[in-house]
């Protein structure tokens, strides 16, 4: 049955293609959450205000116009100027830092030391918070984000698929883009923890609040610096999912779709957010393909990564690359 | 204040140079308690100073002030001849003032030779830009520290365990890795809560010679803790005893031997 065989392949594939971008926002969790002990809810909303944000200042849309308008009566909307798209990220850039540096001075500042829970609902506060902000800021409309890359089917892969199977994959090209940037984003942020000093200091963090006060390490500074990194994933995140299905709310759903991915790789492990996510995006889309469709009616997608999750914790609570839990007695 | 010429000779014929830390009338309270009583004493450049005293007598709480770690309600701390106003620990720590853990506090997740890295990290000075794009003088700086990372870890014997995660090792040599850290900085006042806490008696010996070495090689002046009465004794160069958050003797170790109020501390006295 090579035609099945060539169907699986192509699902696998996609199942890749669609696990690197679970695996982006998971990556988000992490480098929070190592370094603060805070799971940031807000991860899926922040993508969402990335891009939107990215979009507005593309377009050239007057922030806050509605608010501005209700107020002084006036009907403005757009500056009338459309900025590149690379000159639009790095002011996105900008703000996401800028971001980061409010959550920290105006919220987590006044919480260091308390209770997971209180810091976890904390973001939620900021989840909803920023949520409305973004509404407000750039409006609710659904936007399509196009910073120009390619979009659509992949011409050479379908050829030469046709070639070797007798029929062609569908890969779309948007995919292959995020893949490789997303293997581009990991590579860097690895190499800045690793060979930086900043990215040292951030490790340390992690690992030892107090030891890194001892050797001079501020941690209000590498707070921020992970926000911002958090940022910056998400706003390629944001370009990812934009591009693909539009800007709008439920971008901020796919947040939870990276909760599965946190409990197969470990909340502590960047290596095993990717692998994590690469799993539930191959595990869903085979799944559904193989065992889902023909015998269960469909629809398993929504419903197999919290599946296997659950599955996770039963057996391996600790996630594949996560910290082992020890307890000494 | 203290005249900062002011020095003295130990009795092995070292030179003790001016006061680099002086502690006036401090005072910290924990609620209602009272952890340490109005204590005034100084820490002069080269020598080997220990604070010693019973269990729960405020040593630890001592150094945790000097470290910045806490905030006394009175008195006031001079650093190289002026006031120090109040700081984070990890500003204390940027000023040249390093520490090690009683409890050990290491990166547990790192490298030897990472965790000794981290005590390098107040001495690099490249920026968030020049350090992501491994431009300027980034590369040479990490190629600098790296040396003199290095050279710590030779002096402290730990070169076999450089690669070796921290949380593999045994207590003794996370105690030595520890102190690497805190030298790495290349502090000018290292404290050190309980070296030898928790040793055995070759371990203690070990740790004795290091810290005599790290006084003689590199003139580091050291702050330590330890209620170990022989091995401070044998160690230091003046000693402040404490009990019940006061201070009951100050001097040289012979001069605290032969303190009524030291003696009894330790032994205990009959109160009729």
């Amino acid at each position: 049955m090579p035609e099945q065989l060539a169907f699986t392949i192509e699902v696998f594939l996609n199942g890749l293609m669609a696990g690197v971008l679970y695996a982006l926002v998971a990556l988000g969790f992490v480098l929070i959450y190592k370094a603060s002990g805070i799971f940031n809810f807000a991860q899926g909303v922040m993508a969402l205000f990335a891009a939107m944000t990215l979009y507005g200042i593309m377009n050239g849309q007057v922030p806050f116009a509605h608010l501005i308008n209700a107020i002084f009566g006036t009907d403005i909307h757009y500056f009338g100027w459309n900025i590149p798209a690379f000159a639009a990220i790095l002011l996105t850039i900008g703000v996401m830092v800028l971001l980061a540096w409010m959550v920290q001075r105006f919220i987590f500042r006044y919480l260091v030391g308390q209770e997971p829970i209180i810091l976890f609902m904390a973001t939620i506060g900021l989840a909803y918070f920023l949520e409305g902000v973004g509404d407000l800021m750039w409006g609710s409309d659904i936007k399509t984000l196009d910073v120009g890359l390619p979009q659509g089917i992949n011409i050479a892969i379908d050829e030469t698929t046709y070639g070797w199977f007798g029929y062609g994959f569908f890969i779309d090209n948007l995919d292959i883009v995020a893949s490789v940037v997303a293997i581009i984003l990991v590579a860097a942020l690895v190499m800045f923890a690793q060979y930086t000093k900043q990215g040292r200091a951030m490790r340390a963090v992690a690992d030892d609040h107090q030891a890194a006060l001892s050797v001079g390490v501020s941690l209000n500074f590498i707070w921020i610096l992970v926000w911002s990194l958090a940022g910056f994933v998400a706003l390629v995140a944001g370009i990812m999912w934009g591009a693909k299905s539009g800007v709008q709310f439920s971008l901020s759903l796919i947040a939870l779709k990276a909760l599965p991915v946190l409990m197969l790789g470990g909340f502590t492990s960047i290596p095993g957010a990717i692998i994590g996510g690469l799993i539930i995006g191959v595990g869903e889309k085979l799944f559904e393909f193989l065992i889902g469709a023909p015998y269960l009616g469909g629809a398993t997608e929504n419903w197999f990564a919290y599946m296997l999750a659950l599955l996770f914790l039963v057996f391996r609570p600790q996630g594949l690359f996560g910290e082992k839990i020890i307890e000494r007695v | 204040m203290l005249d900062q010429t002011e020095g003295y000779t130990t009795e092995d014929g070292r030179k003790i140079g001016g006061v680099v830390m002086e502690m006036k009338n401090i005072t910290l309270r924990f609620g209602g308690v009272e952890a340490i009583k109005d204590i005034s004493f100084d820490i002069r450049e080269g020598e080997i100073r220990a604070i010693i005293g019973p269990n729960g007598a405020g040593k630890s709480s001592m150094l945790n002030v000097i470290s910045g770690f806490y905030v006394p309600q009175e008195g006031q701390v001079f650093y190289k001849g002026s006031p120090r106003p109040q700081m984070k620990p990890y500003q204390v720590a940027q000023q040249g003032i390093a520490r090690t853990f009683q409890n050990i506090a290491l990166f547990e997740g790192m490298s030897v030779l990472d965790n000794v890295m981290t005590g390098r990290l107040t001495k690099m000075k490249t920026g968030l830009w020049a350090q992501s794009l491994w431009f300027g003088k980034a590369e040479q700086e990490e190629t600098e520290n790296r040396e003199f990372a290095e050279k710590i870890i030779d002096f402290l014997e730990i070169q076999a365990i450089r690669k070796t995660p921290v949380a593999r090792l045994p207590y003794g040599l996370k105690k030595r890795v520890e102190l690497a850290r805190a030298l790495a900085a290349e502090p000018s006042l290292l404290l050190l809560d309980e070296p030898m806490a928790g040793m055995n008696v070759e371990e203690k010996e070990d740790m004795s010679r290091f810290i005599l070495d790290v006084n003689d090689e590199f003139g580091t002046t050291i702050a330590l803790i330890e209620h170990d009465m022989g091995v401070v004794m044998d160690l230091s160069d003046r000693v402040v005893v404490m009990d019940y958050g006061k201070k009951i003797g100050d001097g040289t170790p012979d001069e605290v031997r032969n303190n009524q109020d030291v003696i009894d501390a330790y032994l205990g006295v009959s109160h009729d």
